[in-house]
């Protein structure tokens, strides 16, 4: 059966209803507990295995050695000396990274972490190198 | 009347994506159509052989926007195959949710631009207002909209807790309602049968010589699913019905569409309410044993095949992706013959092309260092020959 402009009263009763948009930079947007944002890096947890680095699909993920390393603990009488452990830092290229938080994952010492944190885009090119140390 | 032939794209107002049609036109009318691809070729499979398997699925997920879990599923039951590894039930319960989940935001989509190209922009707003809670869903369950990276080698990667589900169910009841209405919506609107209703005709046997696949095939009354041909995931144990329509047309495969949405929900209801428990994923080695793969999956646009090569290593030799668009394109340069102009649009949207899904052949001698272009008779004389030496004789054909 047909009926002409069936959708109009669909129209009319739009008219009194909210917006269904959001006003984005205006309001804050919602987001949910699994969103896979910025990648956040803890220092002292890190071992340096590079198995993120390994993992990374995008190749943003570097994990270099510290430049100030900590100094070795004091050495106990009797016993043999304890070797001084390794720093390391992180570098994020923010402007390569798919977000796909297999790095997170795949960490055994949980150094890395997902963030809420979106709004990344810059004009400036060194804000997409983050240096963690 | 003289003949003239006109391009249509790659740059087009009404092509999504870069592709090129040449119509010959005769007045208004069209007499011939060919489809020239490669205006979208990224090199991905290239790609896929210089990354781990792990690696991979994030490029895999990113063939296509529209249908990145279609192909990271096909991908990773493959890989899943080689290493014979057993996935739990649970995640392949909670692959299938996503596979309808994802079904029902494409088809959403797909209805938003029929709309659109139809001139009802109407029931594209309203289609793509309501598609946001599908996305909703899908970002509640994996974190984003559109690239859920959901699977992982062996499983999946999030599981889905209790107030997840009911959150899904409350959304999946409100698309029930709005799809009932767009159902009825389209079956009783006469301008929607009007624009729709003997355009772009695909006659059940062209669509079979042709080898149309999904909704195109099933709205020229082929029953070709693989759903249910050979089913995948827990296909086997959910209800569900394959839609056909038998009018051969757009209208057709609109409404194929809009009725595989309401089994969609059904499928989406049943697997949330019985979701086995169990692990969600078990650990898979890196390096892969080596063999040969082929797997096939019945992505929302139709069929879509992987081939996938390892060597022992933890990088395939070999990837190759035949995504449902380029199995559609020639039943396209069909439809669009005899037809007018001004339907073009609507039949190439017909299909729902996906072209980046599309675009992966290049022709390249890496011996010469330099691109061949083949013509059909070189590359049906290669074929043969290729055939030949495995045994099999296609000179007669």
């Amino acid at each position: 059966m047909k009926k002409p402009a069936r959708v109009f009263s669909e129209v009319i009763k739009h008219l009194f209803k909210k917006p269904a948009t959001c006003g984005y930079p205006f309001e804050k947007a919602h987001i949910y507990p699994n969103f896979r944002g910025r990648i956040a890096f803890e220092s002292d947890k890190c071992i340096g295995c590079q198995m993120c680095v390994r993992v990374c699909p995008a190749k943003a993920i570097e994990i270099p050695l510290s430049a100030e390393q900590p100094a070795a603990p004091a050495p106990v009488e009797g016993q043999p000396p304890v070797a001084a452990k390794k720093k390391f830092d992180c570098i994020m290229k923010l402007d390569h990274c798919v977000y796909c938080a297999q790095c997170v994952e795949v960490c055994p010492k949980k150094a890395l972490i997902m963030t809420q944190d979106f709004e990344l885009a810059s004009v400036d090119k060194k804000q997409l190198r983050r240096h963690y140390k | 009347m003289s003949k003239i032939t006109i391009p249509l794209g790659p740059q087009h107002p009404a092509l999504k994506e870069p592709e090129n049609f040449m119509l010959v036109l005769e007045g208004e009318q069209i007499t011939g159509a060919t489809v020239n691809l490669g205006y979208n070729h990224r090199g991905m499979e290239k790609a896929a052989e210089n990354r781990t398997y792990i690696q991979n699925l994030y490029l895999i997920e990113r063939v296509c926007g529209i249908c990145s879990h279609s192909h990271t599923t096909t991908y990773i039951t493959n890989v899943e195959e080689l290493a014979k590894c057993e996935t739990p039930k649970r995640a392949l319960a909670i692959r299938t949710l996503f596979a309808e989940l994802e079904r029902v935001h494409s088809h959403l989509l797909w209805l938003g631009v029929a709309g659109y190209e139809m001139g009802f922009e109407t029931l594209f707003m309203y289609t793509w207002r309501d598609r946001e809670q599908v996305l909703d869903c899908l970002e509640m369950l994996s974190g984003n909209r559109v690239h859920y990276s959901i699977n992982t080698i062996g499983g999946v990667r999030r599981d889905i807790s209790a107030e997840q589900k009911a959150g899904v169910i409350k959304r999946i009841d409100y698309l029930i309602e709005r799809t009932n209405y767009y159902i009825k919506l389209a079956l009783e609107e006469p301008t929607v049968a009007a624009r729709t209703a003997n355009v772009g005709k695909l006659p059940p046997e062209v669509a079979i010589e042709r080898g149309a696949v999904g909704p195109t095939a099933r709205a020229s009354g082929i029953a070709r699913d693989v759903r249910k041909d050979e089913p995948y995931l827990i296909y086997n144990e959910l209800d569900f019905k394959l839609i056909t329509h038998n009018t051969n047309d757009v209208f057709g495969r609109l409404v194929v569409r809009a009725l595989e949405l309401v089994e969609s929900y059904k499928m989406i209801k049943e697997v949330l309410n019985n979701l086995p428990e169990g692990p969600i994923a078990v650990k898979v080695p890196m390096r892969i044993a080596p063999g040969e793969c082929v797997n096939h999956y019945e992505a929302p646009r139709g069929e879509d095949i992987h081939y996938l090569k390892a060597n022992g290593t933890d990088k395939p030799e070999r990837l190759k992706v035949r995504a449902p668009t380029l199995a559609n394109l020639q039943s396209v340069a069909y439809m669009m013959e005899g037809g007018w102009l001004a339907d073009v649009p609507l039949v190439i949207a017909a299909i729902d092309p996906c072209m980046s899904c599309t675009d992966r052949a290049v022709v390249w001698d890496p011996k010469k260092g330099r691109k061949q272009v083949y013509g059909w008779e070189e590359l049906r004389k290669l074929s043969i020959e290729q055939y030949k030496r495995r045994g099999v004789d296609f000179t007669r054909l």
